[in-house]
């Protein structure tokens, strides 16, 4: 655990008090004490383990923290974890089941979507969250809902074929 | 860098927020879409004792056009709920251009219109717009409400009206005399980043003669630039390409840019000149579809 984690989960000083939240994340409810200034990137990553969500810029402009916040998609870095309190949220790992890839993952793989990887788990939830609003997006479409997430190995082709992969297989199956 | 510590409050009351700001004499700070005070809680440029979360009050999340056609915006409309509303983009174009160049989609998700405005930044989108559109804010105090036109609202970058226990609750746009027309340009160099300049251009028109104008600039100063008076020379008369270009010529002397790694002066002031040529032509009557 992080030098980082251990100051702000030691009890804080004064009168600051830590407040007691639950947070659905992928589909478990979770019962945390946290103090009001730990970002929800940070709750997932160290307080639940959940290292999947990653963080590129710590800024609000990469879009790796990205995760899904009753279903849309938010940067976590940029949120609090006190503001998901009875809230659900959905990381990268709650893509998969334990026999299945996510289509969208399914698509990532199929067409090269990814090389280094590191900002694939926002691209992936920026991508369902645009699918389940318009499950049959052009290829400008896809490129304007990922605007907010950065990848600075790919340039971008893969991911939108992925994308595109992804949104085929999901209409056929819902077909 | 990590937000130093602060107390976190989220009532469920416009009320009870109140009296925590009232409360805090200074030091307490509403968070809304967090997509700016975050970042700034982050860098340590804000360090409140106090945050009030206003997430949790039911009923601010709206955006209604009233039977008198006034456009009203709640405290906790999301970017993207403009962005996506057909109601917007029928009948209030220089929202509904505006809104989907709003920092990025992730961010437009979060980040809300009145939040925007009140953060004041001189590259803000929505500040430009509210001026453009001659609008105003209902804020709410512990003595009840007061509203604050849009003009005396901004007082530099990050800096505006409210007093330190008043909540903006609402922006307000007035209804349009005759047809809302306009639009809004933004030239970045990538989405999300900050503006090279931002053009907000509102008209109120019948036919092709101009009922009231209005223009502001966001990226193009210190703070947003307000430049309605240039664009009141329009009313009165018809759209043409002569008032057209002595009116882009007059806004972009208004701009006051920085020449920076965005761009030189001279070319930032160009392209103000050339986004309100733009934006003004394509409202020409026999242009519109």
């Amino acid at each position: 655990m992080s030098s980082l984690f251990e100051e702000i989960a030691t009890p804080p000083a004064d009168n600051i008090p830590v407040r007691r939240i639950t947070v659905n994340v992928n589909g478990t409810d979770r019962t945390l004490d946290v103090e009001p200034r730990l970002l929800l990137a940070d709750l997932l990553r160290q307080g639940l383990d959940l290292t999947g969500t990653h963080k590129g810029c710590d800024t609000t402009n990469c879009g790796a923290c990205t995760v899904l916040v009753a279903g849309r998609p938010v940067k976590s870095c940029t949120m609090l974890a006190v503001q998901a309190d009875g809230r659900e949220v959905q990381t990268v790992e709650g893509l998969a089941t334990p026999s299945e890839l996510h289509p969208i993952q399914e698509g990532f793989k199929q067409e090269h979507g990814l090389q280094c990887g590191f900002c694939t788990p926002g691209m992936m939830l920026s991508a369902k969250a645009l699918l389940e609003r318009n499950p049959n997006p052009t290829e400008d479409e896809i490129r304007w809902a990922l605007s907010g997430n950065l990848c600075r190995c790919t340039g971008y082709q893969n991911i939108v074929k992925a994308v595109l992969w992804a949104a085929e297989k999901m209409r056929a199956e819902s077909n | 860098m990590y937000p130093s510590r602060f107390k976190y409050e989220s009532p469920k009351t416009i009320e009870a927020a109140v009296a925590l700001l009232d409360a805090g004499k200074g030091d307490a700070k509403i968070l809304a879409g967090g997509q700016s005070l975050v970042p700034m809680l982050k860098l340590r440029f804000a360090f409140p004792d106090q945050i009030v979360d206003i997430n949790n009050i039911p009923g601010l999340d709206y955006h209604r056009f009233d039977a008198d056609g006034s456009l009203h915006i709640g405290a906790l409309c999301r970017h993207e709920d403009l962005e996506h509303s057909a109601e917007i983009a029928e009948r209030q174009p220089t929202i509904a251009a505006a809104a989907p160049l709003v920092a990025d989609p992730i961010v437009r998700t979060r980040g809300t219109f009145v939040g925007s405005v009140c953060h004041a930044d001189p590259q803000g989108d929505w500040a430009a717009t509210m001026i453009a559109l001659g609008g105003h804010l209902v804020v709410q105090g512990p003595k009840g409400k007061r509203t604050i036109d849009m003009k005396d609202f901004v007082l530099g970058p990050y800096a505006n009206a409210l007093n330190y226990n008043e909540i903006a609750i609402e922006a307000v746009i007035p209804a349009p005399k005759g047809v809302a027309r306009g639009g809004y340009l933004k030239l970045e160099r990538r989405v999300g980043d900050f503006a090279t300049a931002s053009v907000a251009v509102a008209l109120d028109m019948d036919g092709n003669r101009v009922l009231r104008a209005g223009i502001a600039l966001a990226g193009v100063g210190g703070k947003t630039i307000d430049a309605n008076e240039e664009a009141s020379a329009l009313v009165g008369h018809d759209l043409t390409e002569s008032i057209i270009d002595t009116v882009a010529a007059a806004v972009a002397a208004k701009a006051e840019p920085r020449t920076d790694h965005r761009g030189s002066s001279d070319y930032k002031r160009q392209i103000v000149k050339t986004f309100v040529k733009r934006i003004l032509v394509a409202q020409i009557a026999e242009k519109v579809a």
